[in-house]
Formats: structure tokens, C-alpha cells, sequence
């Protein structure tokens, strides 16, 4: 392989765009999750549980539920969904710490 | 076999393992002793940081506010499960790829100013140190309650247990005994949640159960029967809330913001070999905490309707022995005002202020008390605080699962009281000396130095245990709420903005901080008789108020850092630097050189 100087500088813009495409979309996924964990909690849980209350959940008020139980199972689930989708975008854009060990305790399978 | 021989037995069994761990995982290196060598599996990191976070306070206190408060309870689940989101999306993957032992190391070195490490030791060590005073003393009232020792012994005890693993093991040491004890606890918490569900409900599963019928036949909710029964004494319905909006919006803020900024929490997420490690760890830990969380709404609503049942109208010579025990330790007071021999339970207070004993009985049998009983017809005084352990005997539940929940309540103090005291060595020894003042140590003196401030912190939570001052409670807001206004906006800033400069940081944290502490303490202490809503600012009490100061110093840093230099090249480096996770076993040998 050959490698001069101009080369290792493409080399080295190429991997600064992408790294700016990478954090792009991170910032983009994180403030959708954020959105999330806005709504189910502060929506759902504290401004609008007087309204949520007229329904009925089983044994629960709706609203009752969600600021006591609900909002932590989402809470949860937000967290796994950003584990998953972080590793897939490190995946894909090669910013993974060590591709070598990629092993069966990665959330993620390589590719798609 | 009785209460206390079987309470000996297993928190004698759980010491005995905990000091077994100690033993075996003995810190060598600063490495060890404040990383515990960064190789901790991230699942092993996910308990530990469950054990870490669930204090004496989410395992003992909490499920009893809750029990007393009903739906305004829902403050303390969301506050503290939803930070972990925040820690997770926004903290623990970057703060483990920076790679450094402490948040005041990550101040420092992001913000190049030893001024910016200093406030952030100055804020570690208060939050800290607030925050294990009420663990030593958790430790103290389950021990005085089930072993009969007094509080003074049973702090001794568990600060003796809590230098073995702590000196000897540092991290390395406290991170595998915080495993034994998230396993301790979460069993301790949930064997009598399931009971109690069975009986109640017949449903197996608190959380489920919780929505169910009672098994009494009758086919209503519990949650229905619950709020008759607290409406027909004239509480409100136990399902309905009693704060304003506006101040549940601002404490759960806090709270949350809050959980994400101390610094015993974040740093667990530096022990982990890698930035992936760091994010899904947080989702363990998370999982974790919420097995407890999810169950304890559901044990305060359990607990509540077997309260009422049991001591509404109730004969008092009749009242079961639990009644009696907890009287003698000074939580439970009884005034039989009409004399007819019953308990009365209904709203308000039996009378003013804490129970104030005689050393004198009542024609009952009742200890006396000194203070003047109000107006109202309510004869009973509880302390919440009793609710979590007093649960199993109030329901009847068999000797062995009342001696688990004690050793329960001692793993979530301990496992909470270690963290902090790590935290509070790892700032003396390397923050402050190895940083600032003592440039040139070695590796083992460093050690050395870090093993004895870890003593010396024992000592004083001790102290404050046996002796606690009397703002212990009243300073809980302030752990979070300064937590919130100072760490949270600096650390969020130092990775996501690259403009962000150490004029910013710094005035941003010493607005947040300053704000924060001058309402609470002027509500807590200079004018509390004017700590009421409509004295407040907006509406949001004291507790919320962290919320408030967080905003402040977002706007101060921002706009002082657009007037003032941009940080150096090799810090706009250092930032693009933590934003990608590739290269980080690069970032980890570099701490050990």
C-alpha cells in the first residue's frame, strides 16, 4: 500500500467529516430519546396526569400509573434502545473501540 | 427461633461475606484503589452501581413517604430512575472515555484551571459528606431496632465493617462487596413484597398485584379501597395529589438532574474497560434499581391498608407486639385523648413536633408523652421511616423474612456509606494533594494518603451518625439541588460544547451554587417559619429548587463564555477526543503512566 503525505491528509479529513457526520446523527438520536424521556415522564406523569386519571389501567389510574410505575419501565427501555442504537451507528461509521473482540456480548450484530 | 437470634444469624452471615470479599480483592495500586483497576464487568458494574445509588434511604425511608404522601410520592420513583437516563444518554460514555478517576479530575483538566478543580472538590466533599451521615445513621436505627444495642454500638459496628472493605480494598474491594449487597438487598426488599402481595391480592408479583382486586372476596381495587379508607379518615385520596404542579415539576427536576451530577454514581462508570461498557452498564444499573423502584409504590399502598386496618379503632392492650417495639424505640406514640382506651386514627397531628417520652406509663400501659396534644381527634403518631421494616410484623409475615429485611436495610446503608467515602478519599488524596499540593508523591504514597483520608472519613460520618446534627434531614435537598446547579451543567457543557471556557465554568458553577444555597438555607434556616408555598419563589419549594439554579448556570456560563477566550486548541482536541469511543484503551494506560 501506498502512502504519502497527501494521501494520509485525505485520510485524516475524511476521518474528521465522518466523525462530524458521527456526532451529527448522535446528537439527533440522543435529543429524540431525550424527547421521550421528557414526555412519558413530565407530560404524562406530572402535567397532564389529572387528565390521564380518567382512564383506567386495570386497577390503576392512568395517570397515577405512570408517575408511579410506568415512567420507570420507560425509563428503562430508553436507556437499551440507546445502547443498541449507539453501537450500531459506532458500527457504521468505524468509530468502535476494537472491532477485533467483537464478541456474543455485543448488543449490536456486526452489519446490518 | 425468635426475631433477634435469626436477625444475628443473617446480618452475621452478610458481615462475615462482606469482609471475605474485602480479603480477597485487596487494592495494589491508585489504580486498584480508585478504578478497582478499570476491569469490572460491566454487568458486576450495573449492581454495584444499583447498590451504589439505593441508599438507606431509597430501601428504608422512601416506600414509608410514599405509604404517608400517596401520589406526590411519585417525586422520589421518577427523580430517581430518570436521571440514570440522563446519566446514560449524556455523562457515563464520555466520562468513561476521558478515562481519569474523578469528576473534579474531569473539571480540572476539561476547564485547564486548578480554581475549577478546587470548587468541584469543595462540591464533592459537601455532598458527599451530607449524604453519609444519614447512611450511618440508617445503620444505626436497624440495629438498635432488632439487635437492642443502642444506635452509638450499632454505628460502631457498621463503621468498623465499612473500614475493613473500604481501606483494605478501595473500589476494587467495594465494587465486589456492592455486588454481595445489591443481592442481599433486592432479596431483603422484595421476599415480603411478594408475600404481602399474595396475602393481599393473591397475585405473586408486587408490581402487578398493586393494580389488582383484594383477595378478601369484596372484587374492589386495592387502590380503590385505599383511597375510601384514607378519604373516610380524612386524608384525601391516596391517589390524588396534594402539590402544586409546578413544585412536583421542579423537585422531580432536581431530583433527576440531581442523581446524574453525584459524583459516588458517576464515578462507578470509570471502572469499566470501555466506553460501551459505560452505556450498557447504565441500563443494568438502571434495570436493577428499578426491581426495587417499581415495587416499592406497591408496598406503600400494601403497607398503608394493613396500617389503617390494623391500629384504626383498635384496643391498644390488644395491638400487636410491633406496635409496642417500635413505641419502646421512640417511633410510634400513642395519646388516648377521649380516654376510651382506642386507638384513633384520623388527619393531622397527635400533637406538635417529635414525641417527647416520660419515663412514665399512661393507664393503658401507653408511654407517656411530654408534648401538648392538638385540637383535633387524631390520637397516633408514626414515623415513616418505620414503614419498610415494620411492614413484614405488621403483616404477620414469618420471623426469618422480618431478620432478612434487617440485613436488607443494613446492605443498602453500607453499600451507599462506601461509595461516598471513597469519593470523599479519592478528592483529598488525589484532587487535592497528588493534584495541587503534592505534586511529587509516589504511586504508594498516594495510596497510602488515600487509605488515610478513607479512615479519617469513617471517623467523622461516624461522628454524625452517633451524634447527627440536627440539619441532617434538612440538607438533603441541598446534596441534590447542588449537586444539579453545580456539576450537572459543567460536566454536559465540557463535552457537548467546544466554545465552553473555564471563565464560563467557573462562574457558571459559583452562580448555581451560590443561588441554590442562599434559598435553601433562608428557608431551612434563617426564616423557617416562612417555608411555606406562598412565600415561595414561583411556587417551587426548596427541595425544587436545584432545578432553578441548574437553569442559572447554564445562561451565566454560556454568556461569559461568549465574551471571554475560547479554550485552548489542545482542549478543543481533548473534547473531540471524548466524543468518539474508538481509542479508548489508548486513553486508559495513559492514566496509569
Amino acid at each position: 500500500m501506498v502512502t504519502n503525505d497527501v494521501n494520509l491528509d485525505k485520510m485524516n479529513n475524511s476521518h474528521n467529516a465522518k466523525a462530524k457526520v458521527y456526532w451529527k446523527k448522535n446528537i439527533r438520536m440522543v435529543l429524540s430519546l431525550l424527547a421521550v424521556w421528557f414526555f412519558v415522564s413530565f407530560g404524562m406523569g406530572i402535567l397532564f396526569v389529572d387528565v390521564l386519571d380518567n382512564f383506567r389501567l386495570f386497577g390503576f389510574k392512568l395517570g397515577f400509573w405512570m408517575a408511579q410505575q410506568g415512567s420507570i419501565f420507560c425509563f428503562v427501555i430508553l436507556i437499551f434502545v440507546y445502547v443498541y442504537r449507539m453501537n450500531k451507528l459506532d458500527h457504521q461509521y468505524d468509530m468502535d473501540e476494537d472491532e477485533d473482540n467483537f464478541g456474543p456480548d455485543d448488543i449490536c450484530p456486526p452489519g446490518k | 427461633m425468635d426475631i433477634q437470634t435469626l436477625t444475628f444469624i443473617f446480618v452475621g452471615a452478610t458481615f462475615a461475606l462482606y469482609i471475605a470479599i474485602a480479603i480477597w480483592s485487596r487494592a495494589g495500586n491508585t489504580d486498584d484503589f480508585y478504578v478497582a483497576g478499570g476491569g469490572v464487568s460491566p454487568l458486576a458494574n450495573g449492581m454495584a452501581t444499583a447498590a451504589d445509588w439505593m441508599s438507606a434511604a431509597s430501601f428504608i425511608s422512601m416506600a414509608g413517604i410514599i405509604s404517608f404522601v400517596g401520589r406526590d410520592g411519585s417525586v422520589y420513583l421518577m427523580g430517581w430512575t430518570g436521571g440514570y437516563v440522563l446519566l446514560a444518554l449524556l455523562l457515563a460514555p464520555y466520562l468513561r472515555k476521558f478515562g481519569k478517576y474523578t469528576v473534579p479530575d474531569f473539571v480540572g483538566d476539561r476547564y485547564y484551571s486548578n480554581v475549577a478543580r478546587i470548587v468541584a472538590v469543595v462540591c464533592v466533599l459537601f455532598v458527599s459528606f451530607t449524604y453519609v451521615a444519614g447512611q450511618m445513621r440508617g445503620v444505626g436505627i436497624v440495629f438498635s431496632r432488632f439487635l437492642e444495642v443502642d444506635i452509638a454500638t450499632g454505628v460502631l459496628i457498621g463503621m468498623t465493617i465499612v473500614f475493613f472493605y473500604a481501606v483494605l480494598g478501595g473500589m476494587k474491594g467495594i465494587t465486589y462487596t456492592q455486588v454481595a449487597q445489591y443481592c442481599v438487598l433486592i432479596f431483603a426488599f422484595l421476599v415480603p413484597a411478594i408475600f404481602i402481595s399474595m396475602l393481599m391480592t393473591g397475585n405473586p408479583i408486587p408490581q402487578i398485584g398493586f393494580g389488582s382486586t383484594l383477595a378478601d372476596g369484596s372484587n374492589v381495587y386495592l387502590l380503590d379501597k385505599l383511597d375510601q379508607l384514607s378519604v373516610d379518615l380524612g386524608f384525601g385520596a391516596y391517589t390524588e395529589g396534594n402539590k402544586s404542579t409546578i413544585d412536583i415539576f421542579f423537585i422531580t427536576a432536581a431530583l433527576m438532574v440531581g442523581t446524574a451530577g453525584l459524583p459516588h454514581v458517576i464515578v462507578r462508570f470509570f471502572t469499566v474497560p470501555k466506553v460501551r461498557d459505560a452505556r450498557i452498564s447504565a441500563g443494568y444499573a438502571l434495570l436493577f434499581i428499578a426491581l426495587l423502584y417499581t415495587a416499592a409504590p406497591a408496598v406503600a399502598s400494601f403497607a398503608r391498608v394493613n396500617l389503617i386496618k390494623t391500629v384504626d379503632n383498635a384496643e391498644y392492650k390488644k395491638t400487636p407486639s410491633w406496635f409496642k417495639n417500635w413505641e419502646n424505640t421512640n417511633l410510634i406514640a400513642w395519646v388516648d385523648k377521649n380516654q376510651d382506651g382506642k386507638i384513633q386514627y384520623f388527619a393531622g397531628k397527635a400533637f406538635s413536633g417529635k414525641p417527647k417520652f416520660l419515663e412514665m406509663r399512661g393507664p393503658e400501659g401507653e408511654r407517656k408523652v411530654k408534648n401538648t396534644p392538638t385540637g383535633n381527634s387524631n390520637e397516633l403518631y408514626i414515623d415513616r421511616d418505620i414503614m419498610v421494616l415494620a411492614n413484614p410484623e405488621i403483616a404477620g409475615l414469618p420471623n426469618w423474612v422480618i431478620a432478612l429485611v434487617a440485613a436488607g436495610g443494613l446492605a443498602a446503608a453500607l453499600s451507599t456509606a462506601a461509595g461516598l467515602l471513597l469519593v470523599i478519599s479519592t478528592s483529598v488524596s488525589h484532587d487535592l494533594l497528588k493534584k495541587i499540593f503534592l505534586k511529587d508523591i509516589t504511586d504508594r504514597q498516594e495510596l497510602f494518603f488515600a487509605r488515610v483520608s478513607a479512615a479519617l472519613a469513617i471517623a467523622i460520618a461516624g461522628y454524625f451518625g452517633i451524634y447527627p446534627p440536627g440539619f441532617v434531614a434538612e440538607v438533603v435537598a441541598f446534596a441534590f439541588g447542588l449537586a444539579a446547579a453545580s456539576f450537572f451543567p459543567v460536566i454536559v457543557m465540557g463535552i457537548f460544547s467546544k466554545r465552553m471556557n473555564k471563565e464560563g465554568a467557573i462562574s457558571g458553577m459559583i452562580t448555581g451554587l451560590f443561588f441554590t444555597a442562599s434559598y435553601i438555607i433562608y428557608f431551612k434556616f434563617i426564616n423557617p417559619s416562612a417555608n411555606s408555598a406562598e412565600n415561595w419563589w414561583l411556587g417551587i419549594s426548596p427541595e425544587g429548587i436545584g432545578t432553578l439554579g441548574m437553569l442559572f448556570n447554564f445562561i451565566v456560563s454560556n454568556l461569559v463564555s461568549r465574551i471571554t477566550s475560547p479554550p485552548p486548541k489542545e482542549i478543543r482536541e481533548l473534547v473531540d477526543e471524548i466524543r468518539i469511543p474508538k481509542g479508548v484503551g489508548a486513553s486508559h494506560h495513559h492514566i496509569k503512566s
